[in-house]
């Protein structure tokens, strides 16, 4: 008995280790390496990448737009998503459901096909605006191609993002305070003003800086709207210094990678200091308040809010679509000129094409089941088995996510540049480093949703299989597991998504062979086949979409909050 | 089966003590219940007993074998103590029979013989052919009778209880109570009881162990327990006891002695070997209190609650800080605002120690 039980406790540890050493690989390990190369970078003592990168009259050039997109599409994102989710969440318009399921569809869309999508429909070769006789003519700028069509995109990607967490909140406001406030004898913009907006600062503060760190770590659409006009941010910046200049330019752009995620974490820290001084927790749960009736404002509201869906979703993917169907660059849609030879060439001719498909599906279900793996006993130590320590375990884990992409992709260089020690194997320039990113990036992903089911699990569930003589491995596999598994799996569906088109880690890792579908959109792109590209979009948009309803038939066992088009 | 012994065990939390040197000696089948307000530290006591708490000092014996102490923690997988948990804990993925034989898989017992003891396990709760239902398609009696079958399956040496009725109804409440002793008449198991219902625990356990801010007070059979309370803090939690202030006027003699409470003189109820002081406590009960014939206390009616055959009569005596209550049979009345007279007949000289 003694015996077995000293067995028992070995499963305690080699759990917890287990799991720390998983995430220290993944958050810890790269960004020291990050470090080490600031302070000793190619393993000395050297000031000479710091004082190039940083006196570099681009680098601060980059700085400032990176700045200037990020604050704009901010501003934007916070703007679109409160009001939409005020409209959404106080009022008694109609359609909700199927409303906040399309609204949310822009921050599953990856960022470049947003922006693909939204050249597309606004360029002179549009087919869209050749079909209805308002294309500007061949050969004049796309209007997009500029700082405003930048922020304009970046804000209609991150609005839904704040439009999440302002809803989620708007969700927990007890409807007693807004009542008590109009039995007070206060009207409802009085209550709007004086009740719910202060009482929603801290989602809003937090949304805020959840869509800087996004808009400044995004690279999709400062790729796509910016390398033409020459209009560089610290992310694309990274990149063409990368793609010029090879691994030797690694202890700069390493710099450069500080610089951003310095700025990142200022707004998170901004977020921090912002929200601390206003203390305005809810402490009470209670139904949420009855909507306020619109009267006969609702058509009005109504119609707003479906032209913004139409705006945002609709009239990017018809043009995106009908760009996928033209033959070539400029050619008007007819009857006649309508063909499929887009397709048949990304699928079945191009070579690098359908690797790319083949690899970012195998990268998309690897990355999304080693989460769902890694996430049950992760969250598990983080919320049933609390300790000083746990807390720690989850903040690293958030790091890879937290950062912008482009400093996780360039820690992931600096760690595999060299074969790794000991075992000899070298996986730079293969698509294991993309894979081993992709792990580091995206579980927190499946953590989150983890956490958040498990805290509405009864731990007696855990304590009743233990007094039933249960160990601890097997308490995992047919309790802890079975009952949390419906939110993690959902985080693993949110995972493939999210990989399944990236580009920001890929554009950095790829080579040739280890090709993603981000990287061959962006190629296409690059090379003026936007045709092929819009192929390509067109087809991982639809991937995404089946995915979302498919797992919509599992939402009714899912806990609230985690799948985020569901309301 | 088992007993169970607990001795001088402290657990703290931080700088907070849950438990300070608690000692308790439960024979083998008895029911005991641990009884005491929130917060009086009965929860801990029953997580440090099931092993999901380490204790800082003392030992935990089950059955002769040391359980736990200040090193060794033997985990609660290992110790065959069976809980029924507040809130049922059913596993909402497993059918009721599933839930049953979990242990017995976990035991690696083989499949016939784990089908015949679920089915036996259920046909002692009564829910025969309700072993393909999922947790969710029970009622909260039927739920509670899952949870019974599935601990008593494994013919644990010990089943702690921690508030298994604080979850049901009224009615409810009354059956599951005839439930839980029939439970203990027929397997004789040994039980400890968490509970904060002072009525619930008199009605089922042997003896009371009643905690307060994370000490035993007081461990006693319930007529004790009523009779001879230990501290006024159990005086008035057993039955709203009244506790007065007194003075005991001759030592003890064949068990009483003679006392003067709010100005009367009366023969009271007391410990072997009580001494004569000015400074004693006293409890009194609803039941000590009558009509005074002549003579007696004054006291000033606050409140009158019609109970049906009678009234309860809520009174403060002397200074208006004494507050009294007791029963008035039918057909006599007496209003609020209204003063009466009063005999105290008996009571109970509280320990002076404990004072």
């Amino acid at each position: 008995m003694i015996i077995s039980g000293e067995k028992r406790r070995g499963a305690d540890t080699a759990l917890i280790a287990g799991v720390a050493i998983i995430v220290a690989v993944l958050s810890i390990v790269p960004m020291l390496r990050l470090a080490f190369e600031i302070v000793m970078p190619q393993g000395s003592f050297s000031a000479a990448p710091l004082r190039t990168a940083l006196s570099g009259s681009a680098t601060w050039t980059a700085t400032w737009h990176s700045l200037q997109v990020g604050i704009g599409g901010t501003l934007l994102a916070v703007v679109l998503g409160t009001t939409v989710a005020l409209l959404v969440s106080l009022t008694n318009v109609r359609g909700r459901s199927s409303f906040v399921l399309l609204y949310v569809v822009p921050l599953l869309i990856a960022p470049q096909v947003t922006a693909l999508a939204w050249l597309q429909l606004f360029g002179p070769a549009s087919p869209f605006l050749k079909l209805i006789g308002m294309a500007p003519a061949l050969g004049s700028k796309n209007p997009l191609y500029s700082t405003t069509g930048i922020i304009a995109l970046l804000g209609v990607q991150y609005g839904p993002l704040v439009f999440l967490m302002v809803r989620a909140g708007l969700r927990k406001l007890p409807r007693e305070l807004v009542e008590a406030a109009l039995s007070s004898g206060a009207g409802r913009w009085t209550v709007l003003r004086t009740i719910i907006i202060p009482l929603m600062t801290p989602s809003i503060i937090g949304a805020t800086a959840l869509a800087f760190v996004s808009c400044v770590g995004n690279f999709g659409i400062p790729a796509f709207l910016g390398i033409p006009a020459g209009y560089l941010v610290l992310p694309t910046l990274i990149y063409q210094r990368l793609a010029g200049g090879g691994p030797a330019v690694l202890s700069e752009v390493a710099v450069l990678s500080m610089l951003i995620g310095l700025i990142a974490m200022a707004g998170i820290l901004a977020q921090d200091y912002a929200s601390r001084r206003r203390d305005y927790r809810i402490a009470s749960t209670s139904l949420p308040a009855a909507p306020f009736e619109l009267g006969r404002w609702r058509p009005l509201a109504e119609t707003a809010m479906w032209m913004l869906i139409v705006i945002v979703l609709v009239l990017p993917i018809v043009g995106l679509f009908l760009t996928s169907l033209v033959a070539a660059y400029g050619v008007p849609l007819s009857m006649k000129t309508v063909t499929l030879a887009n397709y048949a060439f990304v699928l079945f001719e191009h070579a690098a094409a359908k690797r790319a498909f083949f690899n970012s599906f195998g990268l998309s279900i690897a990355a999304a089941a080693f989460a769902v793996l890694v996430a049950v006993p992760l969250g598990y130590l983080i919320t049933w088995r609390k300790r000083w320590w746990t807390n720690f375990l989850n903040l690293s884990a958030e790091l890879p996510y937290a950062l912008p992409g482009v400093v996780l992709a360039i820690a992931s260089l600096l760690l595999f540049l060299k074969p790794l020690p000991v075992i000899g194997l070298q996986i730079y320039n293969t698509i294991w480093i993309i894979l081993y990113a992709y792990l580091a990036r995206f579980l927190v992903l499946a953590l989150r949703p983890t956490i958040s089911g498990l805290h509405q699990i009864d731990r007696s569930l855990e304590e009743a299989a233990q007094v039933a003589g249960a160990g601890l491995i097997r308490r995992m596999r047919t309790i802890v597991f079975p009952l949390v598994a419906p939110a993690t799996l959902a985080g693993g569906v949110l995972i493939f998504m999210t990989a399944f088109s990236e580009l920001t880690v890929s554009a950095l890792l790829w080579a040739s062979g280890s090709e993603t579908i981000g990287v061959v959109i962006f190629s296409f792109e690059q090379g003026g086949d936007s045709n092929y590209a819009a192929a390509i979009s067109t087809l991982t948009i639809v991937v995404i979409f089946a995915l979302m309803l498919l797992t919509n038939l599992f939402a009714r066992s899912l806990p609230n909050g985690v799948l985020p088009w569901r309301d | 089966m088992a007993g169970l012994k607990i001795e001088n065990v402290t657990k703290t939390f931080g700088d907070f003590d849950a438990l300070s040197n608690v000692s308790l000696d439960v024979a083998n089948g008895e029911f005991v219940a641990v009884l005491g307000p929130s917060g009086c530290g009965k929860t801990t006591l029953l997580r440090l007993v099931a092993g999901f708490e380490q204790v800082n000092k003392g030992t935990i014996t089950v059955g002769g074998k040391v359980m736990s102490d200040s090193k060794l923690n033997v985990p609660p997988e290992q110790r065959r103590v069976g809980i029924v948990f507040q809130n049922y804990a059913l596993w909402p993925h497993m059918t009721v029979s599933e839930n049953v034989g979990y242990s017995l898989k976990v035991a690696k017992v083989e499949k016939t013989e784990r089908e015949r003891r679920i089915s036996e396990a259920l046909a002692l709760v009564d829910l025969q052919g309700y072993g393909d239902r999922r947790p969710a398609n029970l009622s909260g009696g039927q739920r509670q009778r899952v949870a019974l079958a599935r601990c008593l399956v494994s013919a644990p040496s010990l089943v702690l209880f921690d508030e298994p009725l604080a979850n049901l109804d009224v009615h409810l409440r009354a059956s599951m109570e005839d439930e839980f002793a029939s439970f203990h008449k027929r397997t004789g198991t040994t039980i400890i009881y968490i509970t904060h219902d002072q009525a619930e625990a008199m009605a089922l356990a042997d003896r009371i162990a009643v905690m307060d801010r994370g000490h035993l007070v007081q461990f006693a059979t319930p007529r004790e327990l009523y009779e001879q309370p230990a501290t006024p803090m159990v005086a008035s939690f057993i039955a709203q006891g009244m506790v007065l202030p007194a003075k005991v006027l001759t030592a003890e003699a064949g068990g009483q002695c003679k006392v003067e409470v709010l100005g009367q003189e009366a023969v009271f109820r007391c410990r072997a070997g009580q001494a004569v002081t000015g400074d004693a406590k006293v409890c009194i009960r609803a039941a000590d209190i009558i009509p005074a014939t002549n003579g007696g206390i004054e006291v000033t009616i606050k409140r009158s609650i019609y109970r049906g055959g009678g009234s309860r009569i809520e009174a403060v005596a002397g200074d208006e800080t004494q507050e009294l209550h007791f029963d008035l049979a039918d057909p006599k009345r007496l209003a609020e605002g209204e003063t009466t007279r009063i005999t105290i007949t008996s009571g109970w000289v509280i320990p002076e120690a404990n004072v």
